[in-house]
């Protein structure tokens, strides 16, 4: 029986700062512990008195990976106060938009922070030399995913066109013509990706912990900009009880608050929306979910990763779909006049890393008076802790290297975004 | 030998740095030139030895003032990479707001006893990078522009010193062909900013909302005569610019006051 200290300060290969702690011994664990260091930022504070078609723009700089879906999710609160409808087209190219962020964001993932490890090197610079055409097909996928939301927003980061009741620009039938033809050509592209990783799967650990996994849900389709939230414990929730569904806490290791719900923790993000929503995905998602062995409900955290892949796939098949549509109705330029009333509003939107709630109140000027974001990264710390804790006890007759490695990796699997969660909450004016 | 970079983030979005990565193909271009040492956010690997250094994002805690004058001592050439870091950025509007006020509005529920001498809840107002240690060259924009940043790469790389240009997004504007969106009734800090991004606000029907900041010397004379013709003031522009550049009023009234002497 041997005695563990390991302490990684500052994962890398994540966004934001955090740090892992674990002291075992005599084989017994004293204390493992998910650190999250990052300085906080106070966004809620930063909005208040801000105009109602400046909250989007503030906000999308919570996170640079999912400003889109800040921004979609700041847009539909801010409408859903002031009362604001947006058209079918608008409703549309805000999803194209969100299918853009997810590939982005789960290429990203995937390809440049998880694939090395799977690959067994620090970082995929050294995979250039030695896996050009794997590296060359991730660049691929990730650079198609950046020009799809330059095209919509006008920029791959912090996006420019999008506005409360609409968009400032939008796309030509041409260009949307022309990204179809790119999106299709990808399908083959993401099989190829898909192959790579199947190859190297087993450096997955296997593990599994049951948990609740909490996601939007919609009879429609499979759930992302719009939805009921779903629980895999309790069934279905309105959007505006998402307070009784978070219940964020403080604890004194970290900056970002925590979240529970009926258990002492729950799980948002691919994993969960596949753990719920799974039968609703495109045919290629599900080839590829299947190649993997992934199915519903799955417990292995690790498997978010993959989840990730097969939303990559459901998101160039449904984006084919969005754009047929839009191609079929004839794009219009619309003219998006809004009127300045009081309210409050809630958007709820899921994101790379799961749900996201924006929530304002905004006054008879168009200024907001008090804000609330709840993150997904948020509401998936507390989860990680607990898997944790049953996770490194099975780690101790490794070396402290490999210890180290398989927390980090674990960490990783949840693609936390850090900065967003420690954006921090609740700011309660007067 | 290629100079060792290195890339560092305090708080922000890490949204530079993704533009970093967004280079694609480039990016296998560029590191032909350099060697990158650390960069957390893409790799393991993390070496003390460095020439170059980008900093990404605004100071907000005793802790990273002390880790950024770390990174100082090391680094040859100190470059402040985005708004956040130039500027303060969008961290910067919370200054608005006594410390105090901010921790009771946010961890006012939590135990004393897990906030009171916790660093990582130590906080004071919202700093750019210059006000901590000396900074070499600026990158600004939120985010930064990928091209711009390949070329100051480029020209450090090869001993240069790199320039930011000196004219306002307006410049940028007319030659991108844009109506000016003053006509359409939007609100636009384009002739006052720095150009380098094309005009890429405008250009998407968007009014420039100044993340690169106030150009040196700015005219704001004709900043104002384009606000008067269509109806705004200067306290409008300058809550606008709060946004981004929260140092804008302060430079504003300096260049006033520079102004006033040089009439005299």
């Amino acid at each position: 029986m041997r005695d563990v200290e390991v302490k990684v300060e500052h994962v890398t290969r994540v966004e934001g700062h955090g740090n892992i702690l674990l002291n075992a011994k005599n084989g017994k664990v004293h204390k493992v512990q998910w650190q999250v260091s990052e300085a906080p930022r106070f966004f809620e504070a930063m909005v208040v008195g801000r105009d109602y078609h400046q909250l989007s723009h503030i906000t999308s700089r919570i996170c640079g990976i999912c400003s889109i879906g800040h921004s979609l999710a700041s847009l539909k609160a801010t409408e859903s106060a002031m009362g604001v409808d947006i058209s079918d087209q608008t409703l549309l190219l805000r999803k194209l938009a969100l299918h853009a962020e997810n590939a982005q964001s789960h290429i990203l993932h995937v390809g440049y922070l998880v694939a090395p490890d799977l690959f067994g090197v620090g970082s995929v610079f050294p995979l250039v030399a030695t896996h050009r055409d794997a590296v060359l097909t991730i660049v691929r996928l990730h650079r198609l995913a950046n020009e799809m939301s330059d095209l919509l927003c006008g920029r791959t980061t912090h996006p420019i066109t999008l506005e409360v009741g609409g968009f400032t620009k939008i796309p030509t039938e041409e260009e949307l013509t022309d990204l179809k033809a790119r999106l299709k050509s990808d399908i083959e592209t993401t099989r190829a990706l898909a192959g790579i990783l199947l190859a190297n799967v087993d450096k997955l650990p296997r593990f599994a912990r049951e948990t609740e996994y909490i996601g939007l849900t919609s009879d429609d389709e499979y759930a992302l900009y719009d939805g009921l939230v779903g629980s895999t414990d309790t069934g279905r929730h309105e959007v505006r009880d998402y307070r009784s569904i978070v219940n964020e806490y403080i604890v004194p290791q970290s900056t970002a608050k925590y979240a529970k719900h009926v258990r002492d923790s729950y799980m948002v993000g691919a994993l969960a929306r596949f753990n719920l929503n799974s039968q609703q995905l495109t045919p290629l998602a599900k080839e590829i979910a299947s190649q993997f062995a992934l199915s519903a409900p799955c417990y292995n955290p690790f498997m978010n990763s993959i989840a990730q892949l097969v939303e990559v796939a459901h998101g160039i098949e449904d984006s084919i779909t969005i754009i047929d549509k839009l191609l079929g109705m004839g794009l219009r330029e619309e003219k998006n006049e809004v009127e300045v009333k009081a309210g409050r509003g809630i958007g709820a939107v899921e994101v790379p890393r799961g749900i996201l709630f924006h929530d304002y109140t905004i006054d008879g000027n168009g200024k907001c008076v008090k804000a609330n974001c709840v993150i997904p990264t948020n509401q998936n710390h507390a989860n990680i802790q607990r898997d944790m804790e049953v996770f490194a006890p099975t780690l101790l007759d490794k070396g402290k290297e490999e210890i180290e490695l398989d927390l980090e990796m674990l960490v990783r699997a949840y693609d936390p975004c850090i900065s967003c969660s420690a954006h921090c909450l609740k700011v309660e004016f007067r | 030998m290629k100079p060792k970079v290195a890339f560092f983030d305090f708080a922000g979005c890490e949204g530079c740095q993704l533009q970093v990565v967004n280079l694609e193909e480039s990016i296998l271009d560029l590191i032909d030139i350099v060697e990158v040492v650390s960069f957390r956010e893409a790799m393991k690997e993390h070496s003390d030895d460095y020439d170059i250094a980008f900093i990404e994002g605004s100071i907000a805690r005793p802790m990273d003032e002390e880790r950024l004058r770390g990174i100082r001592s090391k680094a040859k050439i100190l470059v402040a990479l985005g708004a956040c870091a130039c500027m303060g950025g969008v961290n910067a509007l919370r200054n608005q707001f006594p410390v105090n006020d901010l921790k009771k509005m946010v961890y006012g529920g939590a135990d004393p006893k897990h906030i009171e001498n916790n660093p990582y809840f130590d906080i004071f107002p919202v700093k750019a990078v210059d006000e901590v240690v000396k900074v070499d060259y600026y990158i600004p924009g939120c985010p930064i522009n990928r091209d711009e940043f390949a070329r100051v790469v480029t020209a450090l790389v090869l001993g240069e010193k790199p320039v930011l240009p000196n004219y306002p997004v307006c410049v940028e504007c007319k030659k991108r062909g844009n109506i000016c969106v003053f006509e359409e009734g939007k609100f636009c800090l384009g002739p006052v900013t720095r150009a380098g991004c094309d005009a890429i606000c405008p250009t998407n029907g968007d009014g420039c909302e100044g993340c690169r900041g106030l150009l040196d010397d700015p005219n704001t004379q004709s900043e104002l005569e384009v606000l008067q013709k269509y109806g705004l003031t200067l306290d409008e522009a300058l809550d606008r610019f709060n946004v981004f550049c929260y140092k804008a009023k302060a430079e504003v009234a300096k260049a006033e006051v520079a102004k006033a002497e040089v009439n005299k």
